[in-house]
């Protein structure tokens, strides 16, 4: 792993606080955060829970991959991206990306990157339930 | 050759487990994997996609597959 970037896969609740304290530096002006969280409904469709399933491997790879990206595409100095796994109430938190940076919009920037694209590649699966079944998002057509 | 695949999400659902063997004529690609897949899980046609992979990393239709290789099965992902 890049000494700059920090991938963690938990089944236990993710800590605002740790991600902060990760991508601390004296040499950043500014860190940017994006956190997810558990909505309560989808397409006027009244959510139960989540359940989120990870390969967990390939999962903090790809990850990593998009990290370096970003690094690469920004002036950015510390990531940190935390992802959760197992069953997550409404209002839980699955996901936490920590950005810091010499200046705001490339954290801005570097930390919408990185939310998009891990959405897009990283094997990570969502399982919505609600009062008369469950469906795995975005499986089907 | 014989292979393990490796399945999550819903796919875990289509194959029956999270490991399915499943035999292949060497040598032996992507492309060819998918056939069998196909034809042996008919419900991987109706995804909106599936990509597979090769040692944690997204592979082509043409690359070759060893059966030492980690293969799994990856069906549209939904992280965040």
């Amino acid at each position: 792993m890049h000494p700059n970037i920090n991938i963690e896969i938990l089944s236990a609740p993710l800590e605002l606080a740790n991600c902060l304290a990760w991508v601390q530096s004296p040499t950043c002006g500014g860190i940017d955060v994006f956190i997810g969280t558990v909505r309560n409904a989808t397409k006027g469709k009244q959510v139960e829970k989540l359940e989120f399933e990870a390969y967990l491997p390939m999962a903090i790879a790809e990850m990593e991959k998009i990290a370096m990206q970003a690094m690469e595409q920004w002036p950015v100095e510390k990531i940190s991206i935390h992802h959760r796994t197992g069953i997550l109430a409404v209002g839980e938190i699955p996901v936490i990306i920590a950005v810091a940076a010499a200046h705001r919009s490339a954290a801005f920037e570097a930390c919408r990157y990185v939310i998009d694209t891990l959405k897009k590649t990283v094997p990570i699966w969502k399982k919505e339930f609600f009062a008369d079944g469950a469906v795995w998002v975005a499986a089907h057509p | 050759m014989e292979i393990t695949i490796l399945a999550f999400g819903i796919a875990k659902d289509i194959l029956g487990g999270i490991r399915v063997n499943i035999t292949l004529n060497e040598p032996a690609n992507i492309h060819a994997l998918k056939q069998q897949l196909e034809h042996n899980y008919p419900p991987l046609k109706e995804l909106a996609s599936y990509m597979i992979a090769v040692n944690n990393n997204y592979a082509s239709d043409t690359q070759t597959i060893l059966s030492t290789d980690e293969i799994a099965l990856i069906p549209p992902v939904s992280g965040g």
